[in-house]
């Protein structure tokens, strides 16, 4: 039947939501975003966690950069990056990845540069995780808003 | 008119700014992280708020009209600002400055302020409500704090009917027109559902309103409140 794919999708959905939250990666910030999507706003979380990922990249690729260089030392400059995805991280309740932002800068703070290097491959890892569960969300509510949609077949 | 609408007027210039025709107020957000204001923007739609996000507090004066490079006029869209909602740390100008900058001016000081920051320091959050600001929101900002927000238009429509108590910085000015016919407080509370959990499924923790801790800095200040901020 096809409507109990739409509910094993639901509970597929509930349970990597659960693990997510369990596991840290995700907190009740993320809830507060899906309690703001609506009828007129359909795909909102979707389209934040988007900006998101666009805007964490650039972070991530201009973090590597500077610590790639032969004679690095704007940790001024790392900082502000540094803020600015503890920022966005936290305001979509991306707990893991902030709290390793937050090591980053401490170790920064100290002009640390093997600390900054660790606390890089950290939070590459971390974001890649998480990008990664956040696709498989979205793609099982996707499956699930498909296998819902064809138990009502379209009038002609 | 026997409308429930939100009636302000505001001066700019000697032309009189007509109030919009709408029961919804208009927030004007300050973010320069798109993320941050793909949020705001939303948390205030929800509530049945009228937004406009900019990204730095230049684009924000530009919008009221203030920026002195750019002459004031009533050339923008005219569209009265009820409340700004700004993050502190920004690039350039900071929400600070912004907050200075709109206190200072005789047209504008009158707008309530809040200001949002993900640093939770004490001096900081003393320091925006010493130069004027309503209150001082800790990110991430969530549908609890925005609808805190209608407090503070509230209380400008109640300087129209009461002269005395409440939080009195502000000297009355012609903001609040007296004689206008009983703005409504029902319009703005009206259509913000609480909002409907969508969410599958929560956290071990309570996903709905969690309370500002009793020894947040804000909610002491505002608990202590009786006759004026200060």
């Amino acid at each position: 039947m096809l409507g109990l794919g739409a509910d094993r999708l639901w509970a597929d959905m509930n349970r990597l939501l659960a693990l997510l939250f369990h596991q840290g990666v995700l907190d009740e910030q993320f809830v507060q975003l899906q309690q703001l999507q609506d009828e007129s706003s359909p795909n909102f979380v979707c389209e934040v966690v988007t900006i998101y990922f666009h805007e964490s990249e650039k972070l991530l690729k201009n973090l590597r950069g500077l610590l790639m260089e032969r004679e690095f030392s704007d940790y001024k400059k790392m900082g502000i990056h540094l803020n600015q995805f503890m920022g966005s991280s936290s305001s979509i309740g991306a707990k893991r990845v902030r709290n390793v932002c937050v090591a980053f800068r401490a170790a920064s703070e100290q002009n640390n540069r093997a600390g900054c290097l660790r606390a890089l491959e950290l939070l590459e890892h971390e974001y890649c995780y998480l990008k990664n569960k956040l696709h498989e969300l979205f793609h099982i509510e996707q499956q699930r808003l498909l296998a819902a949609g064809v138990r009502y077949p379209m009038q002609n | 008119m026997e409308r429930n609408v939100f009636v302000s007027r505001r001066r700019i210039d000697g032309f009189d700014v007509l109030p919009s025709d709408s029961a919804e107020a208009h927030v004007l957000a300050v973010d320069d992280s798109l993320v941050d204001r793909k949020v705001i923007e939303q948390l205030l739609k929800i509530s049945s708020f009228k937004v406009t996000a900019v990204d730095s507090g230049r684009r924000a004066l530009q919008f009221l009209g203030l920026d002195e490079e750019k002459s004031s006029s009533v050339g923008f869209d005219g569209l009265k600002v009820d409340l700004i909602i700004t993050d502190y740390c920004m690039p350039g100008m900071t929400g600070y400055e912004l907050l200075k900058k709109i206190k200072e001016s005789s047209n504008f000081r009158e707008i309530p302020v809040v200001i949002m920051s993900s640093e939770n320091v004490i001096a900081r959050i003393d320091r925006c409500l010493e130069e004027g600001a309503e209150d001082f929101f800790v990110k991430p900002v969530k549908l609890s704090d925005v609808k805190r927000l209608k407090d503070y238009m509230m209380r400008e429509v109640r300087f129209g009917t009461a002269n005395s108590g409440g939080t009195n910085k502000r000297k009355l000015q012609e903001s609040c027109d007296p004689t206008s016919s009983e703005p409504s407080i029902s319009s703005l509370s009206s259509s913000s559902s609480d909002s409907p959990s969508r969410s599958p499924i929560s956290p071990s923790s309570a996903s709905s309103s969690i309370p500002t801790p009793l020894d947040s800095p804000v909610r002491r200040l505002k608990m202590t409140n009786t006759g004026g901020l200060i």
